[in-house]
């Protein structure tokens, strides 16, 4: 470094930048295993992430054979039914999505598209991904203990959580899903922490905010969004945890539980229903925002064209975070609660469709008349459109109040819910890594088992969560382990139930081709080169690939440009580098 | 709920406020730069770690402030009889305000370079901050002796699960602080350890806040401010 700039505006050429102290692992276990770099990090995510996703899958595929298939298999009880969608949610939101989005794809994209060279506190970046681990060693831990894991529904609500009815209540599953819960959110503060300040102080000379991609704006609205989120979720399972093990009486009203009074009393379960959502609805929006940058990024990438409305879009982001916080008792509708206040929450909830809608309408209009490459991240992507405005359209059914009383508690909710942030985040999630992994590993996925992947997926997506709907609207009620001879549950809707026991089961097994595929292509992918889709963010442009410590070698990138620039008349190229000056442009124009 | 909502109004405050500033109705699309015009570098001159320290803080006053909401709307409910205040508590509090004076003035001394004056403030802070931790376990001792356990009412169980995490983070403090102290005692000028006690500091004066606050509703004075409020409101 020849000197550093002494003022903001100070006009040193570009390479002078201040440039950062970097830490060198000195052992392959500081490189790979502790490792700081935030890349390694990433990796460490994300797998972890998907392996636990894994179990979460496979704990569905025994939901599901229960419904379509119910007393065929004898080892699926009604307490082990519970414990199945407990942790199949909680490990779906919180520990897959949550953790993928944020830890994995943050730690990857956020330094590498800013032109840093690593996160600002690697320290604390590490002992996030270690307090993750630990969460989910707990949370495992979950299905070895005295009577397995909880089975009080992934929303945990009180009393029923810590009684003895339920499966892990007045043993070990609850203790263990809310200290788990607990060093999660520990160790995601110190990785949110990173993921906000290197983006305020981290960013490559000339990377305004307003030229940063919107993956970012996603992934950094949503996590000042969890950093003020999760703290109610700890609130609430500290003082849970307060309830079950020292007696005290946050949440436990009074309560007779066969023939004995147990000694809490005045407790408020609502209490513990307003902390959970104040958490939970931000909570949508954490993983659906990042998918929301994501999106775009890909979309104006395969397409060809610079997206539509960049302002637009990051408004609308910051909207959104800013309204999710205001909406969360649309959740407790059924719990009772003063008529005026179901008026507020419905009427802010429905206020969001409108930036919502202003981003869908803008990805739309990215993709008019562009020059759409189906790849892969370009399928993902329109499978994601689509089914976003889905799942958000029986939102607004949902989000009235009148509409929500009848259908709560139906299978309505869960295919609502399951389109709008299962599939589509999901979609983003695998959109995301057949876009990236040429980066991440220098090879491209195999495009045949990706596309017999994404076609399953979808169309497997809407065979399993179509249907739901139709039952939800005849009155089947979630939750239920099963629903016998019922009016709700007529033959036909038998029928239908084992057909969506069978999709899910073929999606499944799709997801299994793409775990294989991630492992395979590893050796046997093409070889990708440092840009394989020609796009113009930084991450693209690193000196080798995949990018080493440090990502950039000797000189940190200049920013000159927006990341959009995609077929700019004029240039020789289609796409214009955003760490390129415009000379060469002018220069071309002057010519012609 | 209203106590984190006003909270949060407050951060909101503060983002829209540092957007203001962000140029976010500018048009990138017809910004490019050529190589002479080198951009803009828009990074705040303010210390990276002081940034992060703040952004903590934020995610430390949503959690506090999350618990004293809790704490508002159970005690709404029928079974609750508050907590008498010992009077310990005055002198806890008087002990972590000199904490968080002595700190303040190891900062000023390290400004000016005095390094002797800011290892005593150092010390001074830390010690004073170890007196108030083991001036709330004999408070919690005196209630408890007094026959105010935790799980008797939820004014006590909240009493005792607040000033512990308030404890606690004290304690996670003192790790930083001692940390500082060992640096400062080993560093040859204060310049190296200015932005440390500068940090410590700071976290000192959130933590002292946030006891000012956390007594005020337990002495009940609090309440009373909530029901003006309301009364006002309504």
């Amino acid at each position: 470094m020849v000197n550093i700039p002494s003022s903001i505006d100070d006009t040193v050429p570009a390479a002078e930048v201040e440039d950062v102290e970097l830490y060198h692992p000195h052992s392959w276990w500081t490189t790979y295993v502790f490792s700081q770099d935030a890349k390694v990090i990433a990796i460490q995510y994300s797998m972890t992430a998907l392996a636990i996703g894994l179990v979460a899958l496979v704990l569905s595929w025994l939901m599901r054979l229960q419904l379509g298939f119910p007393g065929y298999f004898t080892f699926i009880d009604a307490e082990r039914y519970y414990q199945f969608i407990t942790m199949h949610g909680m490990i779906m939101v919180i520990y897959l999505l949550t953790a993928l989005f944020l830890g994995g794809f943050g730690n990857y994209l956020i330094p590498l598209m800013l032109g840093a060279r690593d996160m600002v506190f690697p320290y604390a970046n590490m002992l996030s991904y270690w307090l993750y681990l630990l969460a989910v060693l707990v949370l495992v831990a979950g299905f070895f203990v005295p009577g397995g894991p909880t089975g009080a529904g992934w929303t945990l609500y009180p009393p029923q959580a810590v009684l003895s009815g339920t499966p892990g209540g007045q043993d070990w599953g609850i203790i263990l899903m809310l200290t788990s819960l607990i060093l999660f959110i520990i160790g995601f503060t110190m990785g949110g922490l990173n993921y906000v300040v290197t983006v305020l102080q981290g960013r490559a000379r000339g990377m305004t905010l307003m030229r940063m991609p919107l993956t970012i704006w996603g992934i950094f609205t949503a996590t000042v969004m969890a950093l003020l989120a999760f703290p109610a979720l700890f609130v609430a399972s500290v003082m849970m945890l307060f309830d079950r093990l020292l007696g005290t009486s946050f949440f436990m009203p009074a309560i007779v539980e066969m023939g004995e009074q147990l000694q809490h009393g005045g407790g408020s379960p609502i209490l513990f229903q307003h902390l959970f959502w104040f958490f939970g609805h931000p909570e949508v929006y954490i993983v659906a925002l990042p998918a929301f940058g994501i999106v775009s990024d890909l979309i104006s990438t395969h397409a060809r064209k610079n997206i539509f409305g960049y302002r637009m879009m990051v408004w609308a982001i910051v909207i959104i975070g800013a309204l999710s916080f205001i909406v969360w008792a649309h959740h407790m509708y059924v719990s009772g609660m003063n008529p005026n206040f179901g008026f507020f929450f419905a009427t802010t909830t429905l206020i969001i469709a409108v930036p919502t809608a202003i981003k869908v309408y803008n990805w739309v209009l990215t993709l008019w008349r562009g020059d759409i490459h189906l790849t892969l991240p370009m399928l993902f992507a329109l499978g994601f459109i689509v089914t976003f405005v889905n799942g958000g359209l029986t939102g607004l059914f949902l989000g009235n109040v009148v509409v929500d009383v009848p259908l709560s508690d139906t299978m309505f909710v869960v295919a609502h819910f399951h389109m709008v942030m299962g599939v589509a985040p999901i979609m983003v999630i695998f959109g995301a890594i057949y876009h990236w992994y040429p980066k991440i590993t220098g090879r491209m996925l195999n495009e045949i088992m990706g596309r017999i992947h994404f076609w399953v997926t979808f169309l497997g997506a809407y065979l399993i969560f179509f249907p739901m709907h139709y039952l939800g609207l005849l009155g089947a009620p979630r939750r239920y382990y099963e629903l016998g001879e019922s009016a709700v549950n007529p033959p036909s809707a038998h029928d239908l139930n084992v057909f969506i026991t069978l999709m899910a089961l073929t999606v499944g097994a799709a997801q299994m081709l793409f775990l294989f595929n991630l492992i395979w292509s590893l050796r046997n992918g093409k070889e990708a080169g440092g840009n394989p889709w020609r796009a113009t963010t930084l991450e693209w442009q690193t000196p080798t690939t995949p990018p080493p410590h440090g990502n950039w070698g000797k000189e940190l990138p200049v920013v000159y440009r927006w990341a959009y620039d995609y077929s700019v008349p004029g240039a020789p190229e289609d796409f214009i580098p955003q760490n390129q000056p415009n000379s060469n442009r002018l220069s071309m124009e002057n010519a012609s | 709920m209203s106590v984190i909502l006003i909270f949060l109004a407050g951060i909101a405050a503060i983002i829209t406020w540092w957007m203001a500033q962000q140029r976010l109705t500018s048009r990138p699309w017809l910004e490019a730069g050529s190589v002479g015009d080198t951009p803009r570098y828009d990074v705040s001159s303010i210390p990276t770690a002081k940034i992060g320290l703040g952004v903590f803080l934020a995610v430390v006053g949503a959690l506090f402030t999350l618990f004293i909401s809790a704490y508002f709307m159970r005690m709404g409910l029928q079974d609750w009889w508050a907590i008498p205040v010992p009077g310990l508590l005055w002198v806890n509090t008087i002990v972590l305000a000199l904490s968080s004076v002595a700190l303040q003035w190891a900062k000023i001394e390290a400004e000016k370079h005095h390094i002797e004056a800011m290892r005593t403030g150092l010390l001074i802070g830390l010690a004073t901050a170890i007196g108030f931790l083991v001036g709330q376990l004999f408070v919690w001792r005196e209630l408890v002796s007094a026959g105010y356990v935790l799980a008797d009412n939820p004014a006590n169980s909240f009493f005792y699960l607040i000033t512990g995490m308030h404890g606690l983070h004290i304690l996670g403090g003192l790790v930083a602080l001692g940390r500082t102290t060992f640096k400062a005692w080993h560093a040859e000028q204060p310049g190296k350890v200015l932005l440390s006690v500068e940090l410590c500091a700071m976290y000192w004066h959130f933590m002292l806040l946030v006891w000012l606050v956390l007594f005020a509703l337990f002495a009940g004075w609090a309440n009373d401010f909530v029901d003006i409020c309301r009364q006002l409101l309504t």
